[in-house]
């Protein structure tokens, strides 16, 4: 049901909770439990597109932590943040299950491996960021 | 003319994608009445997108290819890498769960019975419940995601509990940097998991099946869903699986991005639309598991790989492996690596072989310092360590542990504090939160490492005291078995802790 909802509105909307309440009987500080122990459930929409950069052991062996570094910084924002034109949220991952290609990224559901700068740039590109 | 174009999300990462569009227009351009498959992958993740061509003498392979190469390709100018299954890195495998991975298309069950799928559950169909267990149990199989516990004891407890309706669970929730095994196979050999779900229902009487599927695998998860959707309307699946008169049904269930939901407990929790956090063990999750009922909870590994037990016998599979680690290990051979992929061996290869001789050394040319195994829960093993054989209780009396088998490499420049600090930093954000060694201990840890980094000589004392408490005070392998890479770290590789102090003083 959670996930339906970030479908159609690309977040779980705070009204939604009640309702959910309702529907299943629960508390609503039951509900809010769930919504918040999930890292995917959004409080607040995100950026057209969302660009995810795998922060695990083995894209830090191929210099992923300099690699988002580097994309933050360009975009002058923090992770799970979005950029003023409201394109893009970036936010970390743990592990795309891409560690033999690595470092790895994602952007909507698309993926990419050994990501460097240039190819980074190329997908912020057709993001619009 | 038939062109192989993986479809595995490593191979499209690396812009497969693209070079089956351009080999659809070239083509097209040419006149060439070519069949393009979208196959998995073979696991050779280094020549991805690996592309095949088989004009009726044995698929050729072509690898890397750029979308540039296209042209070249189909014409026949292209130096290839020779047919497929002789290249060297390929031939050395034992392939027996990944054994069609890569081969055929994925979703066509044709293809899957004409490579020997469906064998397995055919027989099992013909099979006592009390043989299915024996046979699982003989094979010697155990648990792929990393405990090692036997399958078929899991089963058996399972099997022996009495209630209206029991349940298979499926563990796809691969949170482990380093590992991919289970998305590969879900990506390029669905139908196998399926089968050996199905073969686990029978064995211990139960009629539904769950995969838990983390929502970081979203190829994955539209791959399962379709071909959950074929094996129905084939009859694999349903009220009367292939004829047989029983039933078993199953579907893919989305986790929501939390690693701890690997843990089976909180899995379970998940999938019940709760909260992930762990539950304290007993009751197991065979007598009182999803929904209050018994629960087999096992990894995508282990139950894909019960169809070719079944299908070769369990004489077969428990002839292969050393000591108690039988069958065969499918090693993930990640991070700075030159030739990295899946690797499926006997159990028994020194943990030097897998790094040196199948993986080349590193991808940077520079000397390996560490090789973290089985996740971020596993020991940084260090070059010393290297003559220790692939084998649950071989690692575990060196210091390790093989969970999944993935092995992330590093390279001389990694700093080993920093990846101490990492781990629990990792624990901290992803801990459920019920028990405060896991809660507290995690954040305390990362704390206590910055003291070390800044020189603080007590704080060494202090950081081993609490990975004790943390690995004897939590409930589950998260706060448990954190310790284990900080530990490995502190112990194996003192100098980078003890050059930050020097650095201070």
């Amino acid at each position: 049901m959670l996930h339906a909802l970030q479908d159609s509105y690309g977040y779980v909307p705070q009204e939604a909770v009640p309702v959910l309440a309702d529907e299943l009987n629960l508390g609503r500080a039951e509900i809010h439990g769930v919504i918040s122990f999930y890292h995917d459930f959004r409080k607040a929409p995100a950026g057209r597109h969302v660009l995810k950069i795998c922060r695990a052991e083995a894209c830090q062996s191929m210099g992923g932590n300099a690699l988002a570094e580097a994309t933050l910084r360009k975009l002058g924002i923090g992770w799970h943040d979005t950029t003023s034109n409201g394109t893009v949220t970036v936010e970390p991952v743990y592990c795309l299950g891409l560690c033999a290609c690595a470092p790895a990224a994602m952007l909507d559901d698309r993926v990419a491996g050994r990501v460097d700068e240039a190819r980074m740039d190329k997908l912020l590109n057709e993001a619009g960021a | 003319m038939k062109i192989y174009v993986p479809m595995d999300s490593a191979a499209k990462a690396l812009g497969a994608d693209e070079v089956a569009d351009a080999v659809r227009r070239e083509a097209a351009s040419r006149g060439i009445d070519a069949q393009i498959i979208r196959n998995g992958t073979r696991g050779m993740v280094w020549l991805e997108p690996l592309v095949e061509i088989d004009q009726g003498q044995g698929r050729i392979g072509y690898g890397p290819v750029t979308p540039e190469d296209v042209p070249a390709l189909l014409d026949g100018k292209l130096e290839s890498l020779g047919p497929v299954d002789e290249i060297p890195w390929y031939a050395r495998q034992t392939r027996l769960t990944f054994a069609r991975c890569g081969v055929i298309d994925p979703l066509d069950l044709d293809d899957y019975r004409a490579h020997g799928g469906l064998a397995g559950l055919r027989r099992a169909c013909g099979m006592s419940q009390a043989e299915i267990i024996k046979e699982t149990t003989d094979s010697g199989l155990r648990g792929r995601g990393g405990a090692g516990f036997p399958t078929g004891i899991k089963w058996k407890t399972v099997m022996e509990a009495s209630a209206e309706q029991k349940y298979i669970v499926c563990n796809a929730d691969e949170g482990d940097s380093g590992t991919f095994a289970d998305r590969m196979i879900m990506e390029g050999d669905p139908f196998t998991l399926i089968e050996g779900m199905a073969i686990a229902g029978l064995g211990v009487g139960a009629t539904r099946g769950y995969v838990y599927l983390r929502s970081e695998y979203p190829d994955a998860i539209r791959v399962m869903n379709d071909a959950v959707r074929i094996a129905r309307q084939e009859g694999v699946l349903g009220p009367d699986v292939l004829g047989s008169g029983k039933a078993f049904d199953m579907e893919i269930r989305m986790g929501a991005g939390a690693y701890v939901c690997g843990e089976e407990t909180s899995l379970l929790n998940s999938l019940e639309g709760r909260r992930g956090v762990v539950r304290a063990k007993p009751p197991l999750p065979a007598l009182e598991g999803f929904l209050g009922r018994p629960t087999v909870v096992n990894n995508v590994i282990s139950l894909a790989t019960i169809p070719v037990i079944f299908e070769k016998g369990a004489a077969y599979y428990s002839g292969l492996g050393i000591g108690r680690s039988r069958g065969t290990a499918t090693l993930q051979i990640a991070g700075n690596i030159k030739y990295g992929g899946l690797f499926e061996t006997a159990f028994g290869v020194t943990l030097g072989e897998v790094v040196n001789e199948i993986g080349g050394g590193t991808a940077s040319g520079r000397p390996v310092k560490a090789v973290q195994v089985g996740g971020p829960l596993g020991a940084y093993m260090p070059v010393s360590k290297f003559d220790t054989p692939m084998g649950y209780e071989e690692f575990d009396q060196n210091g390790g542990l093989i969970g999944h088998a993935g092995l992330v490499v590093f390279d001389d420049t990694a700093d080993m504090l920093q990846m101490a600090r990492f781990a629990l930093e990792f624990c901290a954000v992803e801990s459920c939160g019920k028990c405060t060694p896991c809660r507290l201990g995690a954040v305390r840890g990362v704390e206590t490492v910055d003291r070390i980094a800044g020189g603080d000589p007590a704080a060494v004392d202090l950081l081993t005291d609490l990975c004790e408490t943390m690995k004897d005070g939590s409930l589950c392998a998260l706060g448990g078995l954190t310790p284990m890479p900080v530990m490995s770290a502190l112990t194996q590789f003192p100098d980078d802790f003890a050059c930050h102090k020097e650095a201070a003083e």
